[in-house]
């Protein structure tokens, strides 16, 4: 799908979020040189064309509680990635569930999975649970906790140079 | 962490897609709350500024708008602050944290393009001296919907 500049420029400031007013898409609009029946038209198709996933409050895990997260990542064989990856995704613990590349000999896992939960124990047997129900056991797997957040923000998709003033 | 009120975990709960698109949305979510639109407004910034909530905002499906990929690098301990604020400074790096593994910096890069992505994977490769592994996405399996909170 091609995104216009003007779409590009609006998916930069609703990934990184609303103003806290009471009308948000006004100012949003205003900032772009835009109306803010064009925003609402434009954010309103984006959704629909599946280009924006979710729109909403996105809170952080980790100041509610959540204080262990861990990426879980897999050696699955290539012809059943997909039908466990559906699967995996579909449990309730998942948060995200991506096929990626082996790099063997670093890295050789090809399926991965996000789990949050407010205690360790409660995501390693989360972990033991999945594992099971999808008939994991024998399959070799890696569990990383995160340890510490450097980062976290919305993604930016303007090029250098395009930076909204 | 904060204690939260039941006003301020529904707000947390419930919100979290299908955000409404009309001129002021905070109203809407003001009128399902039973309270105030300022109520809404000024408890959203009172989270925002705790750090419990990152954004009232957009998710973007990934490879729509531009391209991203999961880069992981084995950093001496010793090393690893300064490594991840060179990674942090990157633009182009929206999450980068430190997992248990001998791999112990993770990190997401999003740009406009692919060339742009592997730009900044062979310009922190170069500047730290270190192999950074690349991970670009194959096939995304969950739609996130947000993710219910449970409080106890």
């Amino acid at each position: 799908m091609e995104l216009s500049d003007t779409d590009r420029r609006l998916l930069d400031a609703v990934a990184e979020g609303l103003p806290l007013v009471s009308a948000p898409y006004a100012a949003l609009a205003k900032q772009l040189g835009m109306t803010e029946a064009k925003v609402l038209d434009r954010l309103a198709w984006l959704q629909r064309a599946g280009t924006i996933k979710r729109f909403g409050i996105i809170v952080r895990h980790h100041e509610l509680g959540y204080t262990a997260n861990a990426m879980v990542a897999w050696n699955v064989a290539d012809a059943r990635v997909a039908e466990i990856g559906a699967r995996m995704a579909a449990l309730p613990d998942v948060s995200l569930c991506y096929q990626r590349p082996r790099r063997p000999p670093d890295w050789p896992y090809n399926l991965f999975c996000m789990l949050h939960g407010r205690e360790r124990a409660a995501v390693e047997a989360s972990v033991a649970r999945l594992s099971q129900q999808l008939g994991l056991d024998h399959v070799e797997r890696t569990v990383l906790f995160s340890r510490r957040r450097f980062k976290q923000r919305g993604a930016r998709y303007l090029r250098v140079g395009e930076a909204v003033p | 962490m904060t204690t939260h009120s039941d006003f301020e975990r529904r707000l947390l709960d419930e919100f979290q897609s299908e955000f409404p698109l009309v001129s002021q949305p905070f109203a809407v979510l003001a009128a399902r709350l039973a309270c105030s639109e300022a109520a809404v407004i000024e408890t959203l910034r009172a989270l925002r500024d705790e750090g419990a909530v990152s954004r009232v905002g957009a998710v973007i499906a990934p490879h729509v708008a531009g391209r991203s990929t999961l880069a992981a690098m084995a950093v001496p301990p010793d090393r690893l602050e300064a490594v991840a604020a060179l990674v942090n400074a990157y633009t182009e790096v929206n999450h980068n944290y430190e997992r248990e593994h001998r791999l112990n910096l993770w990190f997401v890069v999003t740009a406009p393009d692919r060339e742009t992505v592997e730009t900044v994977l062979r310009d922190i490769a170069a500047r730290t001296d270190l192999a950074v592994i690349d991970l670009p996405l194959e096939q995304a399996f969950h739609i996130d919907l947000g993710f219910p909170l449970r409080w106890n």
